[in-house]
């Protein structure tokens, strides 16, 4: 490809991005690179804070700081929580999987997948350079009011789901009295 | 003074936005930082009084040689007490100069990564909270999202803990561990219930919206009832908000009496067992600064920011025909000290802190969870549906109704609340009379139950 | 953010997309597997916010533009609610296979195996 032909100017704002860019796929990486559970953990955390500040960059400001909430403050706890209850982190380091004939197959896919879609997706959409929708698009009024007014009956359906989901896992995790 | 300040003000205002940026950001962690060893010493002295000792009073103590000839003469050979506040740096230098001990089987990266995941959410925190009317100085970042940032990083706090506990490779830091995130999401459920309600009551998620808003008249009253400020701890709702806050406060900060991760007779010392040294020191220090920033939380969101009393100083230097010299000076001072105003009301939440571990025995696993759950969170999800209501009620009927709300609303509760109390009576009495095993039964004590009942609860 | 063109974001959430795939094929550790579920999420939601601020829908919906601007962060929304949902429910699967079995290898579960 043209290198001159790419229509971007060094920024600061294209320097942020970078950075952070390269810490989400850097930890990316690290998450199924590492053996160790509680490792892959932390990289996801590190991964999941860093795609927040990119929320952030996208003027999404209030899904940024749900997605902190959400994902680093509750359900990576979660993981944590689960990882050390079953004490997984200790025992894989040792016996761990063997990587095998699974780690060249998948780094071939994964490969195979990126270009594949890259291909598609480059040449489309390498004009489009400046946003367009509004700055204050991500402000948590604009978002709270298309959410309860729009998107009403998503949203309750999502709720009912998220009970669901906790009435799920209380009976899953529940310790049967009369096995 | 003033001219020479809004002049610097101004020259302020010209620089780049980055470094307005990382100014702010010191001017708020600079002052925690020197303010721990403050607060350590603080703790120290009022708990030892509390607890009737002396506490730390030496370090610190000088007295000026008297064969001195550059003093002046009275203060040769004079004796000064600073009643131990030095202690708490004789304690950082102890603590820098103890023997850094790693464990051998410890996980290497997570256990130097702890203490540091310990910190960060601890100075992060304050970013959004105004100090002052200031907005070239204060909050770092005004942004549209202050509280949910403020739940946001505070929930990162678990991570320290968790990972603290998971890396010692120590049964008990690891049970600490896992009793603090399990702590720690109960608690943050509570905390973001009890904010929504004012958030709603609000109608912004900018801290200095918030501020703004306690300013107005006091529910919402005219005429002399102008001289109020509606500061939230003073409404009904922002009232049993404020208690849920200040007690999930004290679990998300793993203070007396939620102290279970480190309860030092069950756990030894819980999360920190297998710390030492300045890693220790830096656990200590994020817990000192968490205080002092949930404290600035609490003052900012139900106790007016940085105003000192709920009182429109300027409304009364408008209407008033003969005090207005007074109530103006009394004005512009709560605006030119704000950060003096913010830093007492924090003090006052420190002692309320240090008060708590003073009084309060710790609470078991049990108790924590059935508070945080059965009592806390419905609570406040309960004020929640109230203060939509309220909302609803005033933009349809007028602000009146809304009033009368509340008043329906409490005599409801009062009467649940005696209804209940007068159905649970005597239901403690029978744990009391214990027959001994194979004597006689020990005899019934007669007692009062109300104060039996009083001593349970 | 005006200077960064849209395909950077895309670019990102695809290489995250293709991390979390190659996980799901490489490992074995369900709860590693899990998490690389997790991360294929995060990258689609990446890419739906990236897409809501660079190329709004232009179509009006029947209750304005200002409406129709916010379709992608709704689905975000979504998304991570569904998340939550899946990860309590998934873990709790875990832990109840962990009891059963005392093992979670992924390659080992035959329980179905007819």
């Amino acid at each position: 490809m043209d290198l001159s032909k790419l229509p971007v100017k060094p920024t600061p704002e294209l320097g942020i991005f970078l950075l952070l860019a390269g810490i989400a796929m850097a930890s990316a990486v690290g998450v199924i690179f590492f053996r160790n559970a509680i490792r892959s953990a932390l990289c996801l955390v590190l991964n999941f804070f860093v795609l927040a500040f990119l929320y952030f960059t996208l003027n999404c400001e209030m899904l940024g700081i749900v997605q902190i909430v959400v994902y680093t403050g509750a359900i990576m706890v979660l993981f944590l929580f689960v990882i050390m209850l079953l004490n997984l982190g200790a025992i894989q380091t040792d016996k761990d999987e063997k990587l095998d004939i699974k780690l060249p197959v998948g780094i071939m896919l994964g490969l195979g997948l990126f270009s594949l879609i890259a291909s598609q997706i480059v040449p489309q959409m390498i004009k489009i350079q400046t946003p367009k929708a509004p700055d204050n698009f991500g402000s948590p009024q604009a978002v709270g009011n298309t959410l309860f007014s729009n998107y009403l009956y998503p949203f309750e359906i999502a709720s009912i789901l998220l009970l669901v989901g906790i009435v799920g896992s209380i009976l899953l995790a529940k310790r049967r009295l009369n096995p | 003074m003033i001219q020479w300040l809004q002049q610097l003000m101004e020259g302020f205002a010209k620089w780049p936005p980055i470094v307005q940026a990382v100014i702010r950001a010191l001017l708020l962690v600079l002052p925690i930082l020197t303010l721990v060893p403050g607060i350590i010493w603080y703790e120290r002295r009022l708990l030892s009084w509390m607890q009737d000792r002396i506490g730390p009073n030496r370090v610190g103590n000088f007295r000026l040689p008297a064969h001195w000839k550059i003093l002046p003469p009275g203060l040769r050979g004079r004796k000064f007490k600073l009643f131990g506040l030095l202690q708490p740096i004789a304690d950082g230098v102890k603590l820098f100069f103890k023997e850094d001990v790693t464990p051998a089987s410890v996980d290497r990266v997570i256990y130097f990564l702890a203490p540091a995941l310990a910190l960060f959410p601890a100075f992060a925190l304050g970013a959004t909270i105004p100090f002052g009317p200031y907005t070239l100085l204060t909050p770092v970042a005004d942004v549209n999202i202050g509280v949910l940032y403020m739940l946001a990083i505070s929930s990162l706090g678990v991570y320290g803990v968790v990972l603290g506990g998971y890396a010692g490779n120590n049964k008990y830091s690891l049970m600490g561990g896992l009793r603090s995130s399990a702590q720690l999401i109960s608690y943050e459920l509570s905390m973001g219930m009890s904010l929504a309600a004012i958030v709603l009551a609000t109608g912004s998620l900018r801290m200095t919206d918030m501020v703004a808003m306690q300013e107005q008249p006091l529910w919402g009253m005219g005429g002399y009832g102008q001289i109020f400020q509606n500061w939230f701890i003073l409404t009904p709702y922002g009232f049993i908000s404020g208690i849920i806050f200040l007690v999930c406060m004290v679990a998300e900060t793993n203070r007396a009496p939620f102290d279970l991760p480190e309860a030092e007779n069950e756990l030894i010392a819980g999360y920190h067992t297998e710390y030492s040294s300045m890693k220790f020191a830096v656990y200590f220090m994020g817990e000192y600064a968490a205080m002092f920033i949930f404290s600035a939380v609490f003052a900012t969101v139900f106790l007016g920011g940085w105003n000192i009393v709920p009182i429109n100083w300027g409304f009364l230097a408008d209407n008033s025909p003969v005090l207005n010299g007074l109530f103006g000076f009394m004005k512009s001072m709560t605006i030119y000290l704000s950060p003096i105003w913010m830093v007492g009301k924090i003090i006052a939440g420190l002692t309320f802190y240090i008060w708590l571990r003073a009084t309060l025995p710790r609470l078991r696993y049990d108790q924590l969870m059935s508070i945080g759950w059965r009592s806390m969170l419905p609570l406040a999800t309960l004020n929640f549906m109230a203060v939509a209501t309220w909302i609803f009620i005033s933009a349809r009927y007028g602000s009146a109704a809304g009033i009368g709300m509340w008043v329906v609303a409490g005599v409801v509760v009062f009467t649940l609340w005696r209804l209940l109390k007068s159905i649970d009576k005597g239901a403690d009495l029978e744990v009391r009379t214990v027959k001994m095993v194979g004597g006689k039964p020990a005899p019934v004590v007669e007692v009062d139950p109300e104060r039996v009942a009083e001593a349970v609860n | 953010m005006n200077g960064v063109p849209l395909v950077a974001y895309l670019l990102v959430g695809l290489f995250m997309f293709t991390i979390g795939v190659v996980g799901v094929v490489i490992r074995r550790n369900p709860i590693v597997i899990f998490m690389c579920i997790e991360l294929m999420l995060n990258a689609a939601n990446l890419t739906f916010l990236a897409f809501a601020r660079y190329m709004p829908s232009s179509n009006v919906a029947p209750t304005g533009q200002a409406q129709a601007v916010m379709s992608g962060q709704m689905m975000v929304i979504f998304v991570m609610a569904v998340a939550a949902a899946e990860v309590a429910v998934g873990l709790g699967i875990i832990m109840a296979i962990y009891r059963l079995r005392q093992n979670i290898d992924i390659d080992e579960m035959n329980l179905l195996r007819g």
